[in-house]
């Protein structure tokens, strides 16, 4: 893997640093009237998804990390892991809990679905924007409410939670947005 | 589509046009004489902090006009001042563009405080109503760190920097460098022109040091500071040929030690000192950074018509 210099990193280079994958998110140059030079740099850690704060001398270098997001077809889980499959050369992946995180309650299969790989292996799994999941159990709601009142809880097939409208009804096919977790309408049959 | 648009608003445009004939007003009342230098030579500067720029076959673009100008006044230009490109590779930020504009001005007879003067009242037409106020270096770097830098030990000085995010293996000089570039400046009023002067003999550069009243030397050098912007960097000029030259061989031998290439000394610059370059100060002030802190901006892209990455 080539390395990089303080002055090649921008936001969205990938760097390896203590030993974990991580991601430029900024990086701000700071010099004092003569001197040394400095770079300020904010990555986010690719493993934990924490964000960190680490200044370095101008001209230092760090490692690139093999790191790729490329869109795979979630196939299936086996309750340990969870299969991708790359639609063009149709080789496999599996991705463990970690590595899924809190995408698994949107996944449904033949989605596809953007994997990160690092060292070729799923580092991080995100769900598409919308998924369409099927609504698995809700409370009857009452005739002729059509606006939101709040709403009432929902179970999707994938087993996640989301509030829906009262008029929605078991069996409906819901669209969710995945990055807040909120109803976004229903798919009519 | 790509990012063709210019960064700066018209405005912004227009602020500048205004800045320079306010500047062009200022010097031509105080009798000092625009002058035009070369921005490719064929020497750089050997500041082991600045990365000049080279240009096949013809040497580097310049990172600063003060060779050249110190050749002027050698040749007996009297004052001079001049806005200009600089040059300096890497230098790309929120603050830094590897291009930028450069207001630089020389005085004969003048002392370090004369001159600052002069930047204050320049300034003042810029920045109306806007205090200033003086603070020695070292004053200043201990009231915000704890620490004298010029008596502090080495590992004192490290430590402090380390202990707020420096990275490891940095000099005493470097440990410095990041202290006052993240804590003290920081900790500047914001509205006010913060003069700081006596800068530590090490970082003297091109000025001339004394010693303070304790013994350490210390240079005579200034920087301004406004809305957390370094605007100025002056200096009682060098005027010794020997001891310059010992500067270009103390930067080569810095520069080796960093592993970076050295850079033969100027010796038109040399024999101009040797002819005599008359006492005087000079400043360099960054035009961008005036501009920025006019508008009240925290972005050099708003200044730029292009900045480095679309240009």
């Amino acid at each position: 893997m080539a390395s990089y210099s303080t002055s090649e990193f921008k936001s969205g280079l990938k760097v390896m640093l203590d030993g974990d994958p991580c991601a430029i998110i900024e990086n701000e140059f700071v010099k004092p009237g003569k001197g040394q030079a400095f770079s300020r740099v904010k990555l986010r850690n690719l493993k934990t998804g924490k964000v960190w704060e680490r200044t370095f001398k101008s001209g230092d270098s760090l490692e690139g990390a093999d790191v790729l997001d490329v869109q795979m077809q979630y196939i299936f889980s086996d309750g340990e892991f969870w299969h991708f499959m790359d639609t063009d050369t149709f080789e496999q992946k599996q991705a463990d809990e970690a590595a899924v995180g809190d995408a698994k309650q949107w996944l449904k299969e033949e989605d596809m679905c953007e994997v990160t790989l690092y060292n070729g292996e799923p580092l991080n799994v995100n769900p598409p924007n919308f998924v369409e999941l099927e609504i698995v159990e809700t409370d009857p709601g009452l005739k002729g409410d059509t606006a939101g009142t709040g709403g009432k809880p929902a179970t999707l097939s994938t087993g996640a939670v989301i509030r829906v409208p009262l008029f929605v009804q078991e069996g409906e096919i819901a669209k969710v947005d995945t990055r807040t977790g909120e109803y976004a309408g229903r798919i009519k049959n | 589509m790509s990012d063709w648009r210019p960064t700066a608003s018209l405005e912004a445009m227009r602020a500048r046009a205004g800045l320079l004939s306010t500047v062009r007003a200022f010097f031509a009342a105080r009798g000092v004489l625009e002058v035009d230098t070369p921005q490719l030579a064929r020497h750089g500067v050997s500041d082991p902090h600045i990365d000049c720029i080279p240009v096949a076959g013809h040497g580097y673009l310049q990172s600063s006009p003060e060779y050249h100008m110190k050749r002027l006044l050698a040749a007996g230009s009297g004052p001079i001042y001049q806005t200009c490109k600089a040059y300096r590779n890497g230098e790309a930020g929120t603050r830094h563009n590897p291009e930028f504009t450069m207001l630089e001005w020389y005085r004969p007879g003048f002392d370090l405080d004369g001159l600052i003067s002069e930047c204050l009242a320049l300034f003042g037409e810029l920045f109306s109503n806007t205090p200033s106020r003086t603070y020695r270096f070292r004053d200043l770097f201990a009231e915000v760190t704890g620490l004298d830098p010029l008596t502090a030990t080495d590992s004192d000085l490290i430590q402090c920097a380390e202990q707020h995010g420096a990275p490891e293996g940095l000099d005493k000089a470097a440990a410095v460098d990041y202290l006052m570039a993240t804590r003290v400046e920081a900790a500047l009023p914001a509205e006010q022109l913060s003069v700081v002067i006596d800068f530590p003999g090490w970082a003297a550069a091109l000025a001339q040091t004394r010693l303070d009243t304790d013994g350490t030397e210390v240079a005579l050098r200034f920087e301004i500071y406004f809305r957390g912007l370094e605007l100025a960097n002056g200096y009682q000029e060098l005027t010794d040929a020997d001891e310059q030259r010992r500067r270009f061989e103390q930067d080569n031998r810095l520069r080796q030690k960093h592993g970076l290439n050295t850079m033969d000394a100027d010796p038109y610059l040399l024999d101009a000192l040797r002819h005599g370059l008359p006492a005087c100060s000079g400043v360099a002030i960054g035009v961008e950074r005036l501009l920025m802190a006019r508008l009240n901006s925290d972005r050099i892209g708003d200044v730029l018509t292009f900045p480095g990455d679309r240009a």
